[in-house]
């Protein structure tokens, strides 16, 4: 036994792929399509998700038992807007450009439903230790759905990752393009993030057909 | 005029599902049948139509870089808008019970069709955001965000009875197995999406007395061209039939 026993680690494992936050439990995507246009605002916006998701499961459940439970949306509500708090400081002090882009999409972490389903479902009957895993492990499952997404986006919109152009230069015309390969335009839209979100899980049930819905 | 552009570019441009998605969790998850999908929408529409204005007030004299300048003049340097999340948070949850008791009290038959939705609103993305693009664009006026609020909120309403009708017909399809459900129905709304998106040329904003002198002067021309050359157009015309 090391420092995670088996349970933990199912605890990290399971919203990775069979009970993924996002394809599967349905939740969090409020905020979390609007940004994927750039690889490198998913993982900005992924990393800022387990921050506030793992210490504000560790918080509720520290509170757990004195929150009573009539008044207990708006204790998780303001636990969780003053970590968003922090982490939009951070961000407008360190990446000033890229605050810009996620723009009100950082707030919007606030009602992710990701954290507020998390803290209602787990961190509200569970110590700190294995909140705050559940916590990070539903966030990586959150940052994987969201860095796919972001990467394809990316890749195939603009023809570039992370800023680099992986592809050749479109209007010199090296790499791929050098042999008529054109940039996806429409992969930047909005529209299309719902799309490829709709392919990963058509995907991830084809590969797992015990996920299939009845209707 | 103001009131109604904005109106309109808050229901079908700037919708709140297609153009940012907001709200999507509940519009995903509430959006199997119409009926509850209507009692959601309206719940929606009703809790914008509060908070964003009193948000607004909260963000005109409490919150801006400046703001506090009503208390006196020392006031003046104070810019308190990076705690605008939790005060708007704290409204909107607020204002939420608020609206739940006040509705239970007077309307209980509203309250049976509606109340269960509105706790599931506090948290729902789409009435944080109307804040928070309500502070973002910054909107003038109190009625300006009011107006904002409701046309929003109908933009989501719209776009949850939408897809539910969608979705109770599509019951009857024969979807691929591995697509029912979340799979088909996050691809129907992208679909929606890219047809929502033609609503964008709608409104070109503000540039209305331009555009017509233009088209009136187009006008004249072609009427002189008529008389002008009248003859010439049917004898190319009759060549071209030829």
């Amino acid at each position: 036994m090391g420092l995670l026993s088996k349970k933990d680690t199912l605890l990290l494992t399971d919203p990775l792929a069979d009970n993924n936050p996002i394809t599967i439990q349905v939740l969090g995507i409020c905020s979390a399509l609007a940004i994927t246009a750039e690889l490198k605002a998913s993982i900005v916006m992924a990393i800022s998700v387990m921050f506030v998701l793992g210490l504000g499961n560790v918080v509720i459940s520290l509170m757990r038992n004195i929150i009573p439970s009539k008044i207990r949306i708006i204790v998780q509500l303001i636990v969780v807007a003053t970590l968003v708090i922090i982490v939009d400081l951070v961000l407008k002090a360190f990446a000033y450009e890229l605050s810009k882009t996620l723009s009100v999409f950082v707030g919007l972490i606030i009602t992710n439903c990701i954290i507020m389903g998390r803290f209602e479902a787990f961190a509200l009957g569970n110590g700190p230790w294995r909140s705050f895993l559940d916590g990070i492990g539903n966030a990586v499952g959150y940052g994987v759905i969201l860095i796919a997404v972001g990467f394809f986006r990316e890749l195939l919109g603009s023809g570039t990752l992370l800023g680099f152009k992986v592809l050749g230069d479109p209007i010199e015309k090296t790499g791929l393009y050098a042999i008529g390969y054109e940039n996806n335009g429409f992969m930047l839209l909005s529209p299309m993030a719902l799309i490829v979100v709709g392919i990963i899980i058509w995907i991830q049930r084809t590969k797992n057909t015990a996920l299939i819905e009845e209707n | 005029m103001e009131h109604l552009e904005l109106f309109f570019k808050s229901i079908f441009i700037d919708n709140m599902v297609f153009a940012t998605f907001l709200g999507m969790c509940s519009y995903l998850a509430v959006s199997k049948k119409v009926a509850t999908a209507v009692g959601l929408g309206a719940a929606v529409i009703f809790v914008l139509a509060v908070t964003v204005p009193l948000n607004w007030l909260l963000d005109q004299y409490i919150l801006k870089d400046g703001a506090l300048v009503w208390l006196g003049e020392e006031y003046a340097e104070y810019d308190l808008s990076f705690l605008s999340f939790i005060m708007f948070i704290a409204t909107i949850a607020t204002m939420v019970q608020l609206v739940e008791i006040i509705v239970e009290k007077f309307s209980p038959s509203l309250y049976n069709s509606l109340g269960i939705f509105l706790p599931l609103i506090a948290v729902n993305c789409a009435i944080l955001g109307g804040s928070l693009f309500m502070q973002s664009r910054e909107i003038p006026t109190l009625g300006l965000s009011l107006t904002y609020g409701v046309g929003s909120g109908i933009g989501w309403f719209l776009a949850i009875l939408a897809i539910a009708a969608i979705r109770e017909k599509i019951r009857y399809s024969s979807v691929p197995p591995a697509l029912r459900g979340l799979g088909i129905t996050f691809i129907i709304t992208g679909l929606m999406a890219i047809g929502f998106m033609s609503f964008g040329g709608m409104l070109t904003g503000g540039d209305e007395e331009k555009k017509e002198q233009p088209t009136v002067e187009a006008k004249l021309d072609k009427k002189e061209l008529n008389v002008e050359t009248a003859k010439e157009i049917i004898a190319d015309n009759t060549n071209i039939n030829q």
